[in-house]
């Protein structure tokens, strides 16, 4: 089989400035792991090219996603094909309720994997069920998609979604940042809810606390656009007790 | 990979579905505009002296007034009054005794307009009155409205049949020396709908008038006039939709709406006339009045209105505030792409004591559209603890749009209470990115979006036409984000 995600020597620039320099990463299919690096690492930018999100030239390298290449794919294609992103900072849409936004996404994508569209009681006793796992209120679904969200509403939002349309890959980018304590841990539980054999899940993140919650089968670092060093969970708490500065001196010592 | 700029130039590129032209044998009067044409449009329509003299007085007027060319947003050709047919009606050998002889092709006009005029085929609950050129050419359900009372014909069948409230009422909201475009209405109107609900009567259906432009180089100058008499109610809607042609023609309506104490009218439209190609040739110039007059107290009137079509748009359907308690409301969703020009709006004059009005107006631009909300709230010194509320949002689509809000308040009442709020956004390549990110496409999300903007107007239209409503802001923004 095939691992989930395979980056291979991947450069991306944005408006001509190069951000990802040559990252190599393989996600095994059933598996979690944790991208962590400092901000202008380059986090982002990776969680955004994976997602297909225009305006980042990639002038080297590939993508592929379950054996097959990726990054010709539109940002639907994408979606439909199973990939998910959580986004950092998701998008208020006034005026369109969850419910009918969440059953236009599945909708879209059970049409092209070629299963029948789900009808509004259908789709009503999926998402209880979702909203039940994640212990979270059915009031949620009547309001405008995050309007007037807080934050952590929000991302507990982008885990119902990620509940509701069961995909594969899931890359949930800094999902953490803007929590308290108590937020972190219902986000937290709410994705452990989700792993499974044949999903792989993405975390990207600054800090350490996330993956208290959230044990990734590997931890990789991004410094500077690449991926300098690869762990197990242990190497965040490393990090969390050194800083990224540890990394980095260490770096620079072994160019010299 | 394309940048999203790209993304964010295209969602308006389906053709107008209505453009087809139903060749028919049609009888119209000479182009131009003089007496002569007046007198003989009244002739053809078996008009009362009285009314004669009433379009002559106007034509009189309209000849002393200048053409309004004081918009600054808005900019059209000079437009040749004497290059106009003034009335066109299908041809017909005798007077329609049931409308089972509608002339066949004027029937399958009808029917591919998703309007069936057929007994067994009638949309429920809605009433229909279909304007053809100049001329009504059928009315359904009549004899069922009859027995509550109610009055819903042509314009020149009320002349012939209600003369007492025609003459009544014609001209008191919208007198013919109102402004440039409704003395020209009066004088050359050629049909148009009639209501008349009687006291106590709760009309149990939709009203509809659908209006079609069919012959080339005609105007539609259509009038409506509804009187809701004391303590009724009653919900109309207008639909309207014209042939593709490269030349500009007019469309300048009056609409008059009188509502009684305790009164409701409900009055809704779809205007859907030709927009023009995407170079902006031709297209229908909307040049309309519309008036609700609340006379009685307790009274109300409620505009909804849906704009997508014609090259340029030009109302402002507006509520007088007359009878103590009396409420006025405004809705409105203003589409313009490619190179179409609106400048919609409403006044709400307030002159009774308590009366209350409230203004939500929803532009949205895309293309090369330029889109002006343009709204007047006055509060008399009589209306005492007037209370008015306004939302103008704007939304903007690309970067070669416009979006204008000019709202005018005046307030000669110090217990008056009036509030203002105004936003312009503009689709973001964050929110469709979003929506793709979820396995939306673009053009749905765009839909999504804007319908989601709109929704506190389309809320407020009966249950057919919001449906038709939705799939036309789609049709209308297709092309604009690609």
């Amino acid at each position: 089989m095939p691992p989930m995600l395979e980056i291979r020597d991947l450069y991306v620039q944005v408006e001509g400035k190069e951000i990802l320099k040559g990252v190599n990463l393989t996600l095994p299919v059933g598996q979690v792991h944790a991208i962590m690096g400092p901000n202008g690492s380059g986090k982002s930018t990776l969680a955004a090219v994976l997602a297909g999100r225009e305006d980042y030239e990639i002038t080297k390298g590939e993508v592929l996603y379950m054996g097959r290449s990726l990054l010709d794919l539109d940002p639907e294609e994408r979606a439909r094909e199973g990939i998910f992103l959580a986004f950092q900072y998701p998008v208020e849409i006034p005026g369109v309720t969850n419910m009918y936004f969440l059953r236009a996404a599945v909708n879209a994508i059970r049409k092209h994997r070629g299963l029948p569209e789900l009808d509004a009681m259908d789709f009503l006793a999926l998402v209880r069920e979702k909203l039940r796992l994640l212990h979270m209120d059915e009031a949620l679904l009547k309001r405008s998609v995050n309007e007037g969200f807080s934050g952590g509403e929000k991302k507990r939002n982008e885990i119902l979604q990620m509940a509701v349309l069961e995909p594969r890959l899931c890359i949930m980018d800094e999902t953490d940042s803007g929590l308290d304590i108590d937020a972190l841990r219902v986000v937290a539980d709410g994705v452990n809810s989700l792993r499974s054999p044949d999903r792989s899940i993405l975390v990207i993140t600054h800090y350490q606390r996330l993956l208290n919650y959230i044990i990734p089968d590997q931890v990789h670092v991004l410094l500077d656009g690449r991926i300098v060093r690869s762990g197990t969970k242990e190497l965040a708490l490393e990090l969390e007790a050194k800083g990224y500065g540890w990394l980095e001196r260490e770096l620079t010592v072994s160019k010299l | 990979m394309p940048t999203d700029t790209a993304t964010i130039t295209q969602l308006t590129q389906r053709e107008y579905e209505w453009g087809f032209y139903t060749d028919i044998e049609e009888e119209k009067v000479p182009k131009g505009l003089n007496e002569e044409i007046i007198r003989t449009i009244s002739r053809l329509k078996g008009e009362p002296e009285w009314l004669l003299e009433w379009r002559l007085r106007a034509y009189r007027h309209w000849l002393t007034m200048e053409e309004p060319r004081w918009l600054p947003n808005i900019r059209y050709g000079q437009i040749d009054y004497q290059d106009i047919h003034y009335y066109a009606a299908p041809k017909r050998r005798k007077p329609l005794a049931s409308l089972d002889e509608v002339d066949p092709e004027i029937r399958r006009t009808f029917e591919k307009l998703g309007i069936p005029l057929e007994e067994q085929k009638r949309l429920a609950g809605v009433a229909v009155d279909a304007v053809f050129d100049s001329v009504s050419v059928a009315t359904t359900y009549k004899e069922k409205l009859r027995e509550l009372g109610i009055i819903f014909c042509s314009f020149s069948e009320a002349v012939r049949e209600h003369p007492e409230l025609v003459r009544q009422y014609l001209g008191s909201v919208v007198p013919y020396n109102d402004n440039f475009f409704a003395a020209l209405n009066s004088a050359v109107f050629s049909d148009g709908s009639f209501v008349y609900v009687p006291p106590g009567v709760r009309c149990p259906m939709e009203l509809s008038t659908y209006f079609r432009i069919n012959a080339r180089e005609t105007g539609q100058f259509e009038r409506t006039l509804i009187i809701a008499d004391r303590g009724s109610y009653v919900s109309y809607l207008e639909g309207c939709t014209a042939p593709m042609r490269d030349e500009n023609q007019l469309h300048a309506a009056v609409v008059e709406l009188i509502a009684l104490d305790e009164a409701e009218i409900k009055y809704s439209t779809v205007q859907n006339w030709y927009p023009g190609d995407k170079e902006g040739r031709g297209g229908i110039y909307n040049f309309v009045t519309k008036r609700g007059a609340c006379r009685g107290r307790r009274s109300k009137i409620s505009w909804t209105q849906v704009e997508t079509g014609s090259a340029i748009t030009w109302k402002y359907p507006s509520v007088i505030l007359q009878g103590d308690d009396s409420v006025g409301e405004f809705y409105s969703v203003a589409v313009t792409n490619n190179y179409q020009q609106a400048d919609t709006g409403t006044k709400m004059i307030h002159i009774g004591r308590n009366t209350r009005s409230t203004i939500v107006s929803k532009g949205i631009s895309a293309g090369h559209g330029q889109n002006t909300y343009r709204g007047l709230v006055k509060i008399m010194k009589g209306a005492a603890y007037a209370r008015n509320y306004s939302q103008c949002d704007s939304l903007l689509i690309g970067d070669k749009c416009g979006a204008h809000t000019m709202p005018y308040i005046e307030v000669r009442n110090a217990t008056a209470r009036v509030e203002h709020e105004a936003s312009t956004s503009k689709i973001g390549e964050d929110q469709i990115f979003y929506c793709r990110q979820r396995g939306l496409s673009t053009e749905d999300a765009v839909n999504m979006i804007v319908n989601g903007f709109c929704k506190q107007v389309l809320l407020n239209l009966p249950m057919e036409f919001a449906v038709e409503a939705q799939k036309l802001l789609g049709i209308s923004l297709e092309g604009s984000v690609g």
